[in-house]
């Protein structure tokens, strides 16, 4: 069933994150991406979704369940919420192989092994299967990434700047990707960038914040000009 | 000349780096990963056994563990026995000298994982136990084993602290190090040869091996 995630969160500085937030906005399954500078907290909003950080004050909601109510006193930790979070840095567990970093989030299931080889077949890197990711491109990296955020049959993708360091031909390759898994799991992905023009190429949606407020919310003809 | 109290040595570390890898890595743990009021004020108690003349050190274990105090009786109630004059002091001497090393590593170790694994292993539906035990720690095993390394290696040569809480008991508390100490006062400098040949031996080879775990890895 097709959820939206709906997001109202205060987040002031902290050790944790220097950036506040003061923000509210929906993101309905399919690509929503997030613009904003360098500094409007568009990581801080998404730690702040994926349970990583404790906001000030708000609410968190997909569907109807709700994850983050501070005056209810709701606050579901991070590995019960099945938020697919590929970082920027993509933190890749380097002890871990190609598998065994996709099987990580997927319960102790006699298919876990099979399940994990599968994605890793759909992202066309099955042949990193056995080896680390100090091995890795960078293109395979983000694969192996994705691969394991897609794993867990996550509820909302949360994707912080996953391909900003890729050239054309491949962000478009993993973009597809990314497309395609959505299409097919309807599911809610909130995507960080601060190129416009990846903000227009790749989302059906954009929110804009700036200084932690959203600033504009819509469509991406919003970014034209 | 007797094997015996190198025999001893090795039996006494080896339990205190047990103890002490148990304690020293929960503690290295705590002061890497939460901010808390006191924090460096436990850091300082934790490596104080380092610079704190053994003699002083020692004093503070009679105190703490000496037959009249809560953990003295506790241990007579539960074994009969006493901590101080015995083995089990030995122990408790070795282990409060192992325990500096091996915290501090922990903790060094610890701080050097990236915290954005352990934050990618909690959105994969690890809590933060299973974070801590599939990704921080096995990240951090290399200088975790270099300070339970070197935490051996000085519960191997303990001699002040020891000397203190346990006496100089042949066959009982006589630890190498004491009894290098008294063949070398009776001119008995044969007996002593072999023990130092070999604490010698074992400490550059910890040493060497300690810093090999540390050194980066490349590729």
């Amino acid at each position: 069933m097709a959820e939206t995630l709906d997001v109202c969160v205060r987040v002031r500085p902290s050790r944790k994150s220097p950036f506040v937030v003061d923000a509210a906005f929906s993101v309905p399954p399919g690509i929503t991406i997030l613009f904003g500078p360098s500094g409007a907290g568009k990581s801080t909003t998404l730690a702040a979704i994926a349970g990583l950080l404790v906001p000030e004050a708000g609410r968190i909601r997909v569907g109807e369940e709700v994850w983050f109510d501070h005056d209810a006193r709701v606050d579901r930790p991070a590995h019960r919420r099945g938020v697919g979070l590929v970082f920027q840095s993509l933190a890749l567990f380097p002890h871990l192989t190609a598998l065994a970093n996709v099987a990580y989030g997927i319960g102790k299931t006699p298919d876990r092994e099979q399940r994990a080889r599968r994605l890793l077949q759909k992202m066309r890197v099955e042949h990193l299967a056995e080896r680390h990711p100090v091995t890795f491109s960078g293109g395979e990296a983000q694969r192996v990434a994705l691969a394991r955020a897609f794993a867990i049959g996550p509820r909302v993708l949360l994707l912080d700047e996953a391909f900003s360091a890729m050239d054309e031909p491949l962000r478009r390759e993993l973009q597809a990707d990314v497309r395609a898994f959505v299409d097919e799991a309807r599911i809610p992905v909130l995507q960080i960038t601060h190129h416009r023009e990846e903000a227009r190429a790749l989302g059906d949606r954009v929110v804009v914040l700036e200084d932690g407020r959203v600033k504009a919310a819509g469509s991406t003809t919003l970014l034209t000009g | 000349m007797t094997w015996q109290p190198l025999v001893l040595s090795f039996q006494v570390a080896a339990a205190a780096t047990v103890i002490a890898g148990v304690i020293g890595i929960a503690l290295g743990a705590w002061l890497a990963l939460w901010r808390f009021p006191g924090r460096d004020l436990v850091d300082v108690l934790v490596t104080s056994p380092l610079l704190v003349p053994p003699t002083v050190l020692g004093y503070y274990v009679l105190v703490a563990i000496g037959q009249h105090s809560p953990v003295g009786r506790l241990y007579h109630a539960l074994t009969g026995g006493t901590l101080v004059f015995s083995r089990a002091g030995v122990i408790v001497a070795a282990t409060l000298g192992a325990l500096p090393f091996v915290a501090k590593a922990a903790r060094a170790a610890i701080e050097a994982v990236d915290p954005a694994l352990a934050r990618a292993a909690r959105t994969l539906g690890a809590s933060p136990w299973r974070a801590f035990t599939t990704v921080v720690l096995p990240l951090a095993s290399r200088g975790i084993a270099a300070g339970l390394m070197l935490g051996f290696a000085r519960a191997l040569g303990d001699f002040g602290v020891t000397l203190m809480v346990a006496g100089d008991i042949p066959g009982e508390t006589q630890t190498a190090s004491l009894a290098i100490y008294d063949a070398i006062q009776a001119s008995r400098e044969a007996d002593a040869a072999g023990m130092i040949a070999v604490l010698s031996a074992l400490a550059c080879a910890v040493l060497y091996a300690a810093n090999k775990l540390t050194r980066p890895r490349h590729g």
